[in-house]
């Protein structure tokens, strides 16, 4: 009996969890071996015979080293960085204060905006690029860090404002009608008693906001045409392609470079992070 | 002098905001300009521009609607009309039946269950084109370390040409969304597994149900809300995707991989034809309209409820 459950545990359990976790793991792996391999090891084809193909006896730095020296990198990921704070910090400002009112507030038209909101949260990027290149222009925002921070609230702020909303309405009335008795005013009472009650919910809002700015492509890749004004995902894919050449020790470099940043806020906040994913369809 | 004047100004504003109605516009103006001038107005202008012949630099002229005319009978646009509904079929189908078997793996209790569980998210945390990077990497047809295994291992003799046919390069693309988008699907349906009270497994189990019983007749009922909602969500982002295709094959080989969104871009942005391209990006409301309206009639039902 016992044989048996552990026969099973292992078919069951085990090998399905070990095949999930190389999966989804073998990607980022292979990144770090493809950025740490010198070239003459790189360019080696499929049939030849090799004797280290999953690791690499010269680990060289030398991607990392070219990738920070030779391109506009370092440039590219200081702007990611501010752009995704920026735009986190628009969206969080007004979800919170849209939430707010949404959540509590009893005015006419309110269910008709929650529901607008709700609708404006599934338009996808794709949908608008064409005319929004367009509008971005004729403000003059064009190839500014600003198309990018007042556009990708578009997407944050429905998000924040429905996480958001949500965990205002867990938090019970008679906390602000004690701040009001004691003659606090309603914008008062929000600001000193909702607010920093509702911190969880809005750190978890903050982290997946700055997640998804990290990660935003079209618009970024749309709006800056300047080299030195790219983010990240577009600086990689536009500017370390040569013609038709893939440099691919450089490529994996900055993928990896690029991505650890993000990975390191997830890494600190992961269950703050997991409460915005899951709220984020809750609804 | 000053300072009663002051406190009159300060006074009458903080009485104007105990009205709700005003304090509710005020707080809601910030987002709602954001959102009309950023979503509702480029919508407005994107049926527009599908009306016209405008392009980069010349206005264009009213065409009524020729453009969409112009796209249904387009070979290309037809292909990518095809894949995007093919690839939004199948990615979904594998990232709800795989999100849900890592999510049921994931509810048992093991050990190092936190770190595993955290790093089975990074595919979607990670930047998409990076690690569509990667992928296009893996599929080189010349270094491509899958062609390796496979070789060495003596399954194949010659190359799989992963991206450089077009239908294999289809379910390439289906395969990387599915990798990315799992884990999406894995943690949402977890939070919602751990809701479900193991009382009513125990008393199934009492009761003589084996282990699919108890998922088919017990925890899948329960799951039903959450799966609706994650599914709509992962229908819009996958219908409308566009990255991936974009850094993994680019549209070709031969234009036989464009999305609706790959093809738009193509035509809008490389080519200069926005009105062309706007009507080929507006293709796309139709379906995502039809997901949106299911989603609000479910919502509004769940309230009912």
């Amino acid at each position: 009996m016992l044989i048996e459950r552990k026969w099973k545990k292992w078919i069951f359990f085990y090998l399905p969890m070990a095949a999930f976790i190389v999966f989804t793991l073998f990607p980022f792996y292979w990144m770090a071996v493809t950025a740490m391999r010198p070239d003459e090891e790189l360019y080696r084809t499929w049939r030849q015979a090799s004797a280290t193909p999953f690791w690499t006896l010269a680990p060289t730095l030398e991607h990392f080293r070219n990738l920070l020296q030779t391109t506009a990198f370092p440039h590219w990921l200081w702007n990611t960085m501010l752009i995704a704070l920026v735009s986190t910090a628009i969206s969080l400002v007004c979800g919170m204060f849209a939430g707010y009112a949404l959540a509590r507030l009893k005015f006419r038209g309110s269910e008709f905006l929650g529901t607008a909101i709700f609708v404006t949260y599934l338009v996808p990027q794709t949908l608008l690029f064409i005319p929004l290149a367009d509008i971005i222009r004729d403000m003059h925002l064009g190839n500014t860090p600003w198309a990018l921070m007042l556009t990708y609230p578009t997407f944050l702020i429905p998000f924040c404002t429905w996480l958001l909303m949500g965990y205002f309405k867990t938090i019970p009335k008679e906390l602000e009608e004690c701040a009001r008795i004691d003659g606090a005013t309603r914008f008062g009472a929000m600001i000193r008693i909702i607010f920093p009650v509702a911190i969880p919910g809005i750190l978890s809002a903050g982290i997946f906001a700055f997640t998804l700015s990290w990660n935003e492509f079209i618009y970024a890749l749309i709006f800056m045409s300047s080299a030195e004004l790219k983010t990240v995902p577009v600086g990689v894919v536009s500017e370390l392609i040569r013609g038709d050449i893939f440099f691919w020790g450089q490529l994996m470099a900055g993928a990896l470079l690029g991505s650890i940043p993000v990975a390191i806020v997830y890494s600190f906040f992961v269950e703050y992070y997991v409460t915005g994913l899951t709220g984020s369809v809750k609804g | 002098m000053a300072a009663p004047a002051e406190r009159g100004r300060v006074s009458r504003l903080t009485r104007l905001l105990e009205s709700e109605n005003l304090l509710a516009a005020t707080l809601l103006t910030p987002g709602v300009v954001i959102l009309v001038l950023f979503i509702a107005y480029p919508f407005v202008m994107a049926l527009w521009f599908s009306l016209t012949s405008i392009r980069v630099g010349d206005p264009g002229e009213f065409v009524g609607l020729a453009n969409f005319t112009k796209a249904w009978n387009d070979t290309i646009f037809q292909t990518a009309f095809k894949n995007t509904v093919f690839y939004t079929f199948w990615a979904t189908i594998f990232k709800l039946a795989l999100g849900m078997w890592l999510a049921l793996l994931l509810n048992r209790s093991f050990r190092f269950k936190r770190i595993i569980r955290a790093s089975m998210l990074l595919p979607f945390i990670i930047p998409t084109v990076l690690s569509a990077f990667a992928w296009r990497w893996m599929f080189d047809p010349t270094f491509s370390v899958m062609n390796w295994v496979l070789f060495h291992s003596g399954l194949i003799t010659d190359r799989l040409p992963f991206l450089s046919d077009g239908d294999w390069a289809m379910w390439c693309a289906v395969l990387v969304n599915t990798w990315r988008g799992m884990p999406f699907f894995a943690i949402t349906l977890l939070a919602g597994l751990q809701t479900i009270s193991p009382d009513l497994h125990e008393a199934a189990a009492l009761d003589g149900a084996n282990a699919w019983h108890r998922f088919w007749h017990v925890t899948w009922p329960l799951l039903i809300p959450v799966t609706l909602v994650v599914v709509v969500f992962s229908v819009i982002q996958t219908f409308s995707d566009f990255q991936l295709i974009y850094v993994l094959t680019g549209g070709g080989p031969a234009n036989s991989t464009h999305l609706i969104a790959t093809y738009a871009y193509q035509i809008g942005v490389a080519s200069g034809l926005l009105g062309e391209g706007a009507a080929l990006s507006l293709f796309m409301f139709p379906v995502l309209f039809a997901v949106v309206w299911v989603q609000l009639r479910f919502m509004k039902r769940m309230e009912g409820a």
